[in-house]
């Protein structure tokens, strides 16, 4: 039988890998810079933090360098994408290479590593006994889901509610303008690139520490970098709409194993349990669901005129006009 | 002066460095920029493998040999070039229209698929004659990737939707389809792969005319090569010396002026999206008809990505695709022996970046100027 409770439970854990991905990504493109570099910088940081943890035994102190390690590499992409007015796909994309890369020949080996120790999980008192939401958003879950819920609101309150927030803004909207008022577009950008990168490191921690321990090579991400890219768009660079559209993508990732458990589905004989092969279709779910969102997304952002902020892609040249 | 500005505060030293926008580039300039970006990378990535404890004048060496050392050895680069240059030439069609098709790995999927569909579907019978039989694989292989690049033009077309993403996402649907087949209806015995295609489906290779020309005796370069260089010619005809290639190129470079100019902006973004898609099929078709002889999950090491830092590296231009599709023909190549596994990987991304770095030079000129001029 199909418990709901359970994949919701699981979305939650497995969606803020998305969560934290999602919202560094909306940090960068806040700010005016495309970083198609996720997926390589959620790989060094899944990397390094269960590097660290296998030769160190130190969990927390694996979280904090695979997000440096991380956020080292959003750099690289900072230098060339800013100062450099390089084209910011190309840069992101290269970006990704190094990281898959890098990660691989870092973490050579390091599949074979047996147990070891990872974050811890609470159960929070008192909440956990609400029924329905305790068990779905309270229970069981690993330290990370909590600093998931922390974040969201925050981020939302600093881009919309605090004066940095609406200098990030008006650097990713109209960086001349901003410039004129003295702020610093170049160094703001250079922030929130690196922001958004040691946010991707935080993000393949959750993995590879608490979601799905282990290193498995580029089996590790699976893509969910990509599909963070294309829920910033779904969730109109919005912290809640990405929280949502991430939990979403985590449950779909759980009810496509547990649809595969079963003999009977739904009162009827389970297709995808006597034909495993069907499998295949199910697995391509998640990166069709990323289609159908980006659809739904844009045709959104067309009939509301809402949109990518207006600087997005394009590097500021300071004394140069229309930019 | 100089005190008075602030600016010499040191020991006075009469020249500065200034950096200024170019007014025209020299067109030896472009290449020139191109072949350094890659020596530095090279030597970025020697920096790299030293500290992990390789020695990197060996494996640059161990690399040159094993890629260009004998005929025995460049026919194999060769080999490994030919989905490259296909696949390069799909990456430098769209990115010169400014469409960022990264799907060029699922549309070689899908071009594979295609391929092996006529053969083990079967939709032509095993006894067609082989030229017939290939113009099928051909065609099955060129529609299946032009479909898969369709799909994303459509919808960036249409509904404005982010073909990065779209095509990204079309790579893995593509690999769960083929490995759907690969395992279910096609699968030979329970294993990972189809069977083997008949001889008549097979790209016919130098070496099926060792008994006319000893010299070709071992050499398993096969026609997919020829294919891919009229491919090279053909694009590089259509983007320089055709109307179509003039919108294509207005499109990529202001939009703007090219809607204002009455160029269909929606057409052209299909059709450059099926063709480059069909270009990638193609490399797909001839991979699997030229060299692996069967469809199986494991077809590419990633040509679908190094098709994007091939197209970047010739610049976009069809003609250069070819000479760099060899070289990292040989990189993949030798790359193989190359412990660990991720360290080709990690050089393409150090080329990459080295390239779109260099390309501040064609922008900028670095002067040295006498101070105060």
């Amino acid at each position: 039988m199909i418990d709901w409770i359970v994949i919701l439970q699981a979305g939650v854990a497995t969606g803020t890998v998305l969560l934290f991905a999602t919202i560094g990504e909306i940090l960068a493109e806040r700010s005016g810079v495309l970083n198609l570099g996720i997926e390589g910088m959620m790989l060094i940081g899944a990397m390094t933090a269960y590097k660290t943890a296998v030769l160190l035994g130190q969990p927390w102190l694996g979280v904090a360098l695979g997000m440096s390690a991380a956020g080292a590499l959003s750099l690289l992409h900072a230098l060339v994408a800013i100062n450099l007015q390089a084209d910011q796909v190309v840069s992101g994309l290269a970006t990704n290479f190094v990281g898959i890369g890098l990660s691989l020949v870092l973490g050579e080996g390091l599949s074979k590593a047996g147990a070891i120790s990872l974050l811890p999980s609470w159960t929070v008192p008192g909440l956990s006994a609400i029924p329905i939401l305790g068990p779905i958003l309270f229970t069981n879950h690993n330290v990370l889901v909590y600093v998931g819920y922390a974040l969201t609101p925050a981020v939302w309150f600093y881009i919309n509610r605090t004066r940095p927030g609406l200098h990030l803004r008006a650097v990713g909207e109209y960086p001349a303008a901003a410039d004129a008022l003295g702020i610093n577009v170049y160094r703001l950008r250079y922030a929130y690139v690196f922001a958004g990168g040691t946010l991707a490191g935080l993000a393949g921690a959750t993995i590879s520490l608490a979601v799905a321990p282990g290193w498995f090579s580029e089996l590790t991400t699976a893509g969910q970098g990509w599909i963070a890219i294309g829920l910033v768009i779904f969730a109109q660079w919005d912290p809640w709409r990405a929280m949502a559209g991430s939990y979403m993508f985590g449950a779909l990732r759980r009810l496509i194993l547990d649809l595969q458990g079963p003999q009977i589905l739904l009162g009827l004989s389970n297709p995808f349990y006597f034909m495993p092969k069907l499998g295949f279709f199910l697995q391509m779910l998640p990166y069709a669901l990323t289609i159908v969102i980006l659809v739904i997304g844009s045709r959104e952002a067309l009939k509301k005129r809402l949109g990518a902020p207006a600087a997005l892609g394009t590097p500021y040249v300071r004394g140069e006009r229309g930019k | 002066m100089a005190v008075s500005d602030g600016v010499a505060k040191g020991p006075h030293f009469p020249y500065t460095v200034r950096v200024e926008p170019r007014l025209e580039t020299s067109r030896w300039l472009a290449p020139l920029t191109s072949v350094g970006a890659l020596i530095v990378a090279l030597f970025i990535g020697g920096i790299v493998i030293q500290l992990g404890g390789g020695h990197p004048l060996k494996s640059y060496q161990h690399i040159l040999k094993a890629a260009f050392g004998s005929v025995g050895v460049f026919n194999d680069t060769l080999v490994k070039a030919t989905p490259l240059l296909l696949v390069g030439l799909a990456c430098a069609l769209a990115f010169r229209m400014r469409l960022w098709n990264i799907g060029a790995e699922g549309q070689f999927f899908m071009g594979a698929w295609g391929a092996s569909a006529v053969v083990l579907m079967p939709l032509l019978s095993k006894e067609t004659p082989q030229p017939i039989m290939l113009a099928g694989m051909l065609l099955a292989g060129f529609a299946c990737g032009a479909l898969w690049g369709l799909a994303p033009g459509y919808l960036k077309a249409r509904f404005n939707v982010n073909e990065i993403v779209t095509t990204l996402m079309m790579n893995y649907i593509a690999t769960s389809w083929t490995l759907y087949w690969v395992f279910g209806a096609w699968s030979e015995g329970g294993f990972q792969m189809s069977r083997m295609f008949p001889k008549n489906a097979w790209l016919p290779r130098l070496l099926d005319y060792a008994r006319d020309v000893p010299a070709f005796r071992g050499l398993t370069l096969h026609l997919g090569i020829l294919i891919g260089l009229l491919a090279a010619l053909a694009v590089w005809f259509i983007v320089y010396r055709s109307k179509w290639g003039y919108e294509i190129r207005l499109i990529g470079d202001n939009p703007r002026a090219a809607n204002y100019a009455g160029i269909n902006i929606v057409r052209n973004t299909m059709l450059v999206m099926m063709l480059s898609g069909g270009l990638a099929g193609l490399a797909g078709m001839s991979e699997i008809s030229g060299v692996v002889h069967r469809l199986q999950g494991a077809i590419s090491p990633g040509y679908g990505f190094s098709g994007i830092i091939v197209a970047w590296l010739a610049k976009l231009n069809p003609l250069a695709v070819i000479l760099v599709s060899i070289l990292f023909g040989g990189l993949i190549l030798a790359g193989r022996e190359i412990q660990p596994s991720g360290v080709p990987r990690m050089l393409q991304g150090i080329i990459l970046f080295c390239v779109i770095a260099s390309d501040v030079l064609l922008r900028y000129r670095v002067r040295v100027v006498r101070r105060g001029e």
